[in-house]
């Protein structure tokens, strides 16, 4: 007998007594307004906000990519080029990115998320060998809570989405927090559209 | 890029309580070690727990670590008001997909090879490693990078591994720490929380050379992270273990706080997640309900930095799942202990627990240490942690804290009696353990035994609590009993008249 054969036999053989049925799952308030929430949990998590210029969106996000200087930027928000092109990058060829643009797909406030799917990373491993990632987010795209996120299409369609909260870290040696543990040492979001 | 990294002080996950080595201390103190295993011999938790408590160091910064995590969590389940039915929710969901498992692994296979994944069954750990070595030797891989797998840990992969010729490396910091020093994980969260930085500083000068005398864990952790990063650029094959499988996506749920296990997965080629088959949830809707409640129970933080969904390969890449057995379906037929394959290995139980934080992870001699190590590790082997049901006060506070509702401390108690009837402790903790079992088991014995030892605790002397036929008395005090148990106090306050 097969593996999974003798597996799922001993599964069916054991089932637990009684009808145990699948509870709807309610719906539960946001804990308050969207994008302040979003920003404090932001902070919470080692993120850093990009302060908003209301004359040009996208100057912040221009500052920070010249701030980089002769670093690698590579970027994948038509409106700021970087420097090196992705198209088929080899995901280990990213390891001398400094800096990765990006645009969210939405953003969570609950947890100060902004959710990555594959179609945004263009390869999967930039998000994680860049040094730095600046990630766009557009106001009206923060949903209020996890289960507002889970109900999105993306966790059905995407061969991947990531929930990137903050930066990489560990508490690892005697709880002491640090960012940039084996991922990206930074993480900048720039906030987009009206609050 | 040169950066070093930054040392903020922000309140997420971090201890309240540090540097406890003071800076060029002539003498540090040595890192207790675990249990130590005997051919044959149940693991003496007590023994090992007699020499954590024997190091003030450690055991004062261990305590009050874990402790600070409990409090974390307090915090973040006290900011959502439907905490509480959030957590009944997640009891239903796994108890519901438990009882229909078959259905849902099937689900599950059925979407992920629909999206190209390939599914593999395993029987046990033997063929759990035998799976994994085949796949490496299929990509022509002699190194392994991978993220943290209780799992893995629980299937000895490792040991297996390194016969077969194939360098293993942890890429996760805690565990890289205790590979290289050659321990096991402590804690299912934090692995090597039972270390100081001047162990962690010994432990890498050896190892990775750094420099000895240097303990700041920005340094530490920086050089294991560039010690890390060719090791993963190079790999051809990576593994992460899995906190979630959606049977209704196919998806691979898995949340850590690093970044390697996403390395891991999209860095290498090919991808193979191990996963135990408990780990199945029925919809991607699930997932709001565990992905509050985990991170929140763990670290005291609303999420982990990485929460990620894989439901394909990448593009270019293989993906591998193993969907592995080793003892779960027959634990699905016990009665009294099937739902404790709910767990979702948060380890808030461990942090909340007086015994776990007083006497180490790894004094448990066993993958899973703390109260749901208690109650898991005897189905594994039956004799070997014959004792570990009676490391515990029984006081309820891991059953309290659980977030998908496992009643721990019940479970603990059955277990004390199934051992008791299989006569497995050993003469001395059954002098005194023996009655407790008999007792606790019973509600209203328990009760007179209570009221019995409040009239009697306060004029016994200490020798009679501390001499050494008492296995409670070491190591702690016996806590001053009240006037009056709540039983009583409640019959004569609140309760019906009597």
């Amino acid at each position: 007998m097969t593996a999974r054969q003798t597996i799922l036999d001993a599964v069916r053989r054991n089932r637990p007594r009684g009808e145990h049925k699948l509870p709807e799952i309610p719906g539960f308030a946001a804990p308050g307004d969207p994008a302040s929430e979003f920003k404090r949990r932001l902070a919470q998590m080692g993120g850093r906000l990009l302060a908003p210029d209301g004359a040009d969106p996208l100057a912040p996000a221009r500052a920070m990519i010249a701030e980089a200087g002769s670093g690698i930027v590579v970027s994948r928000v038509a409106a700021l080029p970087g420097n090196r092109a992705l198209d088929g990058a080899a995901p280990a060829s990213l390891h001398d990115v400094d800096l990765a643009v990006l645009q969210a797909a939405f953003a969570v406030a609950e947890t100060g998320s902004v959710a990555l799917r594959a179609v945004d990373l263009g390869v999967n491993a930039l998000g994680y060998l860049a040094q730095r990632l600046l990630v766009l987010v557009e106001t009206r795209d923060i949903v209020a809570t996890l289960h507002d996120a889970y109900a999105r299409p993306d966790f059905h369609e995407q061969p991947y989405v990531v929930l990137q909260t903050g930066p990489s870290a560990t508490a690892d040696i005697e709880g002491v927090l640090i960012h940039g543990a084996q991922g990206v040492r930074a993480l900048s979001v720039l906030l987009l559209g009206p609050e | 890029m040169n950066e070093q990294p930054k040392r903020i002080r922000i309140d997420h996950a971090e201890a309240r309580s540090r540097p406890l080595a003071p800076d060029g201390a002539a003498e540090r103190e040595a890192q207790p070690r675990g249990a130590r295993t005997r051919k044959g011999r149940p693991v003496d938790h007590a023994e090992a727990a007699e020499r954590f408590l024997a190091a003030p160091d450690h055991l004062s910064f261990h305590d009050k670590r874990l402790w600070d995590l409990r409090e974390k969590r307090d915090r973040e389940a006290r900011g959502i008001p439907e905490w509480e039915q959030l957590r009944g929710l997640a009891s239903q969901i796994k108890e519901h997909t438990l009882a229909r498992l078959d259905d849902y692994l099937e689900e599950f296979e059925r979407r992920a090879t629909a999206s190209g994944v390939v599914v593999h069954w395993a029987r046990d750990a033997a063929e759990h490693n035998r799976i994994v070595l085949g796949i490496l030797r299929g990509a022509g891989a002699s190194r392994l990078v991978k993220s943290k797998s209780m799992l893995t840990e629980e299937c000895g992969m490792r040991d297996f591994l390194a016969e077969h010729e194939i360098e293993v490396v942890e890429t996760d910091l805690g565990e890289r720490i205790q590979q290289l020093d050659d321990e096991d994980p402590s804690h299912v969260v934090v692995p090597a929380v039972h270390k100081l930085r001047s162990d962690v500083a010994a432990v890498f000068a050896r190892t990775l050379g750094s420099d000895p005398s240097n303990d700041d864990p920005a340094y530490l952790a920086e050089r294991q992270r560039m010690s890390n990063r060719p090791l993963i650029l190079e790999a051809r094959v990576g593994m992460t273990g899995a906190n979630f499988l959606v049977a209704e996506t196919g998806a691979v749920v898995v949340c850590t706080n690093e970044g390697n296990a996403d390395l891991c997965a999209s860095v290498p080629e090919v991808h193979i997640v191990s996963a135990g088959i408990e780990k199945l949830i029925p919809r991607a809707r699930d997932l709001g309900v565990f992905i509050r409640l985990l991170s929140r129970s763990a670290l005291g933080s609303p999420i982990t930095q990485y929460t990620s969904h894989f439901r394909a390969p990448r593009a270019g890449g293989q993906m591998h799942v193993i969907l592995v057995d080793n003892g779960r379906s027959n634990r699905l037929g016990m009665d009294e202990f099937w739902t404790s394959l709910k767990c979702i290995r948060c380890g808030a139980c461990m942090n909340t627990c007086p015994v776990y934080r007083r006497s180490g992870g790894l004094s448990y001699g066993a993958t899973y240490s703390g109260p749901i190590g208690l109650i898991i590790d005897p189905t594994i082997d039956r004799h070997k942690y014959s004792q570990l049901p009676y490391a515990s006060t029984l006081n309820g506070s891991c059953t309290a804290v659980c977030p998908v509702g496992i009643n721990i401390h019940e479970q603990i108690l059955s277990w004390r009696r199934v051992m008791a009837e299989a006569h497995e402790p050993a003469m001395g903790k059954r002098l005194s353990m023996k009655g407790a079992s008999a007792v606790l088991s019973r509600p209203a014995a328990y009760r007179r035994a209570v009221d019995a030892a409040n009239a009697v605790l306060p004029h016994m002397p200490r020798f009679v609590l501390y001499n050494p036929a008492n296995a409670w008395g070491k190591g702690r005090d016996v806590p001053a009993a009240p006037g009056q148990s709540f039983h009583a106090w409640y019959a004569a306050h609140r309760g019906p008249r009597r």
